[in-house]
């Protein structure tokens, strides 16, 4: 059994009855980085010199009265900005940035809890992707089968969660890219309201719709790792003014009474029917533990893909367009003028699929197509967010899959853009929307690859969310199941 | 069936600032022209009445107050730059 | 057709003198070291994020209320994308389809005649950094002017003359320093100006095609550029050619506008909502707020002096030039000067002073008060004008109290009567072939007599008072 078997609490235990140390806790991260890595290739840097004094430093230091946090190992997906880290967006662009100056908020907030940061995860280059396979130095894999994407854009923060090389990560979510993984990878992984969680220091994809959020085994340490991120933040003028609940008393609830929103958008045809039985199972394990569910309909869910692709890129387009060689970053070799310095730059450090993003988000904002796709899209999000604010009027929560399929193979499907966009039919609309949205096991497929069952809650109702999640977890054990690293027998 | 053409590929990465090779462009076009056809389908849905929604919650008069903080060295604004000369960042001019 | 109407419509760039950036807490100071002034946010450092900073929209109401704009009640953000090197996200944050202020116009005199100068707008963005050229083939960028809050006034095309663009100049500049958000000095790019003028037969609706004149570093050389700009086109016109849509700039050697680029079609800046900035709501109180600070405004002024104060048209007019010497003025007046005297004094005396030495009023030693209390010494006649010129060089260069100086420099006027008669009869008893000069008609030896009394008293003498003790005592005999 790895150290990383125990929950929070357990290990917190242990630290304190001196059973174990920081420095076995970071070490067995770094032995187990050593041992699997290879396969997974999850993590794009390491910590590892720093992380190691600072185990020693906090170990001298552990006092009675430290938080749930403390000392434990934490792995950061790279487009969260790490003040003398190199923090790359798994992009050749910004390939030498070893130092960007600053911790993102999140990092500040984490640095006060004395969590360790055993290194930099690998993810879809600027997070634009559902595979990592866009990362442009390495293809994670999924722990579970490593012939298998582990989903993206944050695979590296799912795959070294379910690999068991951390203990937890943060990932960020702006279609689906906490959520997606965590199914592909069978962990934890959620997506807070927008405005929970701050942005400042997230390597922005696009501002409307992106947020931190944690990726852990189980949906208790979940829940301690988000308190720990949340809060208003002045340096982010879209972070909420709102006040935060202690996450941890909804584990004091049962789950008797509560109504369950299941949109029939969400189990059409596009579903596999291995992942539609996995979700009709865990609603039957719902009614088991008192609660109901009913049928309802998001009738706008099938444009949520179209609308979130323009709008999304759109501002990613303009998000991205700093990276001109300048300041920091990739500059091109070539001996050219100012123009072709910015072109050749930017056309040597962005892959392809950053590259159609750009394009396509600089199109749909382009004179004379702006009304027609920007703002078309702009509309139609707010009649996605005006169909969730419908149900939620009768419901407490809308659950369905995370994904329409389990992890595909590696290589399957980079070459159609297109199909892996639509794949984000069922996360895309909570970030349209604002919502915040969980995925966490609910079952596995004939092949033996996770599948994620997708709860979603009222904003800044991640409480609900929790408390739902933890009664399912707490009545199944998928959660307890673990990969055996390797490809198929 | 909206479509994009070779053309409009080279302008739209001209306004990004992408160098693009004939093959780039090619197949560009062929994605973005796939991507664009089915966005179409928003065209299903009249939006005519409907508001635009540019952000999810309803904030308002997020400001700071007027006060000079200190925050990186000085030395620290050119750490990164790729080429640098008299503590200004230098680029190649514009050819006019 | 021979007969052309000139159109100007005139964008005006004005920082706006906060103590930190617009979007970030870099403090906002002009001459400091290149990139000093910069931080992560500055430098568009990945995954930063702006802040608006609450006094630069405080800023921009006042000076959109100064011109009479009409303020937004829901206003926002948008990002305006080009890539340059002095732009360091690519995108300039703006404001594109709600201003903050519309609608507005600003009162202009030229040749006695007045008229109102529509203004379009004035939104609030952030200025860029500023790259200069080598010869090298190199150019470098200094991020510290990156983010400065700037409003752009753009105007109707209502303006018919270079003259009027002048005098439209002017006015504008004036308001905006009135209202100190900005202090509009162009040596230093705090204000900046660009020029659209077109040309069309006298009678006809639409307008010509227009040239944009850019990099115009004085408001005379605006009106130089137009004047050139407006002879180029006829000439162009006449000749049976066609005004192209271009971008020229104004040498001021050539004296002549020169070709920068031509325009294709209009720029496509991709303008969207700034999705890291919320939207703005600015309701009654805070339009109220804002307007009970804005101070009154040079035309007020002007009218003030006039009617309550009777000065000449011109004494008002040139007083309230800037808001420094008319604040000077008002508070020499307050400190007890006569108004006519005080007038008197800043317009000759002090404004010769700036001239010469190329300063500000408010960079002066003398103070207000001092000035006044000078004036005073005059008045009660313990210094005589001439003495007071010594007293006034020494009080603009080093400042301190008058009476001390005239203390120290023994300046002191000798207005005792007794005294004064005493040394007078001395000098008739000396001098008996001037009284009879006198009386026989020679007026010039009244003068010899005050010359000689003055030299007895090295000049210290109250020269009203020797004059009529001369003549008193010369009717004696």
């Amino acid at each position: 059994m790895s150290l990383f078997d125990y929950t929070l609490k357990e290990l917190q235990e242990k630290l304190h009855n001196k059973e174990i140390t920081i420095s076995d806790l970071v070490q067995a991260s770094y032995d187990r980085i050593n041992e699997v890595d290879d396969q997974v290739q999850a993590f794009l840097t390491l910590n590892e010199e720093k992380a190691i004094k600072q185990a020693k430093e906090l170990d001298e230091k552990l006092g009675a009265d430290a938080s749930i946090l403390y000392g434990m190992p934490i792995g950061i997906k790279d487009n969260i900005v790490t003040k003398g880290v190199r923090t790359t967006c798994a992009s050749q662009i910004l390939d030498n940035l070893n130092d960007p100056l600053y911790d993102a908020t999140v990092v500040q907030k984490l640095n006060a809890e004395n969590t360790i940061n055993i290194g930099k995860l690998n993810m879809d280059e600027f997070a634009m992707g559902s595979s990592t396979e866009n990362s442009s130095y390495a293809k994670t894999r999924n722990p579970w089968n490593t012939d298998y994407v582990p989903g993206g854009s944050s695979g590296g923060s799912a795959a070294a969660v379910a690999a068991g090389e951390v203990l937890f990560s943060l990932g960020s979510d702006t279609g689906g890219s906490i959520r997606q993984p965590a199914a592909f990878c069978g962990v934890v992984g959620m997506k807070p309201t927008y405005g929970l969680v701050s942005r400042f220091g997230l390597v922005a994809f696009a501002s409307s719709l992106d947020q931190i959020g944690p990726i852990t085994r189980t949906v208790e340490d979940n829940a301690h790792l988000l308190q720990a991120i949340v809060g208003h933040d002045e340096m982010d003028s879209t972070s909420a003014n709102v006040e935060v609940p202690n996450y941890s008393d909804a584990f004091k609830e049962d789950v008797k009474g509560l109504r369950i929103a299941v949109p029939k958008e969400y189990l059409t045809e596009g579903v596999d029917p291995e992942i539609k039985e996995a979700v009709l199972a865990a609603l039957k394990q719902y009614e088991e533990l008192g609660a109901t569910w009913e049928e309802v309909s998001l009738p706008h869910s099938k444009y949520a893909v179209a609308a979130y692709y323009l709008l999304a890129s759109s501002e990613a387009s303009a998000n991205l367009a700093r990276f001109d060689g300048v300041r920091y970053g990739k500059r091109t070799e070539k001996n050219v003028d100012m123009i072709d310095m910015f072109k050749e730059s930017r056309a040597e450090g962005f892959g392809d699929e950053v590259k159609r993003r750009i394009m396509l988000g600089t199109f749909a904002l382009s004179s004379g197509y702006y009304d027609a796709y920007y703002k078309k899209a702009q509309k139609v999000r707010t009649l996605i967010k005006n169909d969730f604010e419908k149900i939620f009027a009768e419901y407490d929560v809308v659950i369905g899959p995370t994904t329409p399929t389990p992890a595909y193979k590696v290589g399957e499907k980079i070459d159609d853009p297109l199909t892996m966009y639509t794949d984000d039919v069922l996360t895309t609309p909570v970030n349209l929307a604002g919502l915040p949205g969980i995925s966490l096991p609910c079952g596995f497929s004939s092949k033996g690859l996770p599948i994620g069952l997708q709860i979603i809650g009222k904003h800044f109702d991640e409480s609900m969310i929790y408390r739902t999640a933890y009664a399912y977890e707490q009545a199944t054990d998928h959660h307890t199941k673990r990969p055996n690293l390797g490809g198929d027998q | 069936m909206a479509d994009i053409s070779k053309d409009q590929v080279k302008h739209v990465a001209n306004l990004a600032r992408l160098a693009v090779t004939d093959e780039e462009v090619e197949m560009f076009t062929k994605q973005l022209g796939d991507i664009i056809n089915y966005a179409e389908l928003l065209n299903e849905l009249d939006t005519e009445n409907v508001e635009p929604t540019t952000h999810v919650l309803d904030l308002k008069n997020v400001m700071r107050k007027d006060e000079p903080k200190e925050w990186i060295k000085k030395e620290d604004a050119l750490k990164n730059a790729p080429d640098q000369k008299d503590g200004q960042f230098r680029v190649p001019s514009i050819l006019e | 057709m021979t007969n052309f109407e000139t159109v100007i419509g005139l964008e005006v760039h004005v920082e706006l003198k906060t103590a930190s950036k617009i979007f970030s807490p870099a403090p906002n100071a002009f001459g400091s070291e290149p990139n000093a002034n910069v931080n992560p946010i500055d430098l568009g450092y990945p995954g930063v994020l702006p802040v608006l900073n609450e006094e630069a929209v405080n800023y921009a109401m006042k000076a959109s209320m100064a011109i009479n704009c009409d303020i937004a009640t829901n206003t926002k953000f948008d990002r305006k994308n080009y890539f340059y090197p002095d732009n360091p996200k690519a995108y300039q944050i703006s404001q594109f389809d709600q201003p903050i202020g519309e609608n507005g116009w600003i009162e202009i005199e030229v040749n006695g005649e007045k008229k109102k100068i529509g203004i379009t707008r004035l939104h609030l963005e952030e200025d860029a950094g500023k790259l200069t050229h080598g010869d090298d083939g190199y150019s470098l960028v200094d991020y510290n002017r990156q983010g400065t809050p700037l409003v752009e006034i753009v105007s109707e095309p209502d303006i018919r003359t270079p003259e009027e663009a002048y005098a439209y100049l002017e006015k504008l500049k004036n308001i905006i320093q009135y209202t100190g958000v900005s202090d509009c000095k162009m040596e230093e790019g705090s204000l900046r100006c660009d020029a659209n003028i077109s040309i069309r037969p006298v009678g006809q609706e639409e307008f010509g095609t227009k040239t944009e004149l850019k990099n115009l570093n004085s408001f005379s050389f605006v009106q130089k550029g137009l004047e050139f700009e407006e002879k180029r086109q006829r000439e162009v016109l006449l000749n049976g050619g066609e005004i192209l849509q271009e971008t020229r700039r104004y040498d001021e050697q050539k004296k002549e506008t020169i070709l920068m680029r031509v325009k294709e079609g209009s720029d496509d800046y991709r303008y969207f909502p700034e999705p890291d900035l919320v939207p703005l709501y600015i309701d009654e109180a805070w339009k109220e707020r804002i307007r009970a600070e804005i101070p009154e405004l040079p035309d007020a002024r002007r009218e003030r002096y006039v009617k309550d104060l009777d000065l000449p048209t011109y004494d008002a007019a040139v007083l309230t030039s800037t808001k420094e010497m008319s604040d000077f003025f008002e508070e020499t007046i307050a400190a007890g000067a006569d108004t006519k005297q005080a007038s008197n004094w800043l317009m000759g005396e002090v404004s010769a002073y700036m001239n010469k030495q190329q300063v500000e009023i408010q960079d002066l030693k003398m103070t207000p008060s001092s000035l006044a209390k000078m004036i005073q010494l005059i008045e009660d006649g313990t210094i005589s004008s001439k003495m007071a010129k010594k007293v006034f060089a020494e009080l603009v260069e080093n400042g301190g109290d008058p009476e001390k100086i005239v203390k120290d420099k023994g300046l002191v006027q000798i207005s005792d009567e007794g005294q004064l008669r005493d040394i007078i009869t001395g000098i008739l008893d000396e001098n008996e072939q001037s009284i009879i000069d006198y009386k026989n008609g020679k007026d010039k030896a009244l003068g010899f007599l005050v010359g000689q009394t003055m030299k007895a008293t090295k000049g210290q003498a109250n020269p009203p008072m020797v004059n009529k003790i001369i003549l008193e005592e010369m009717e004696k005999r």
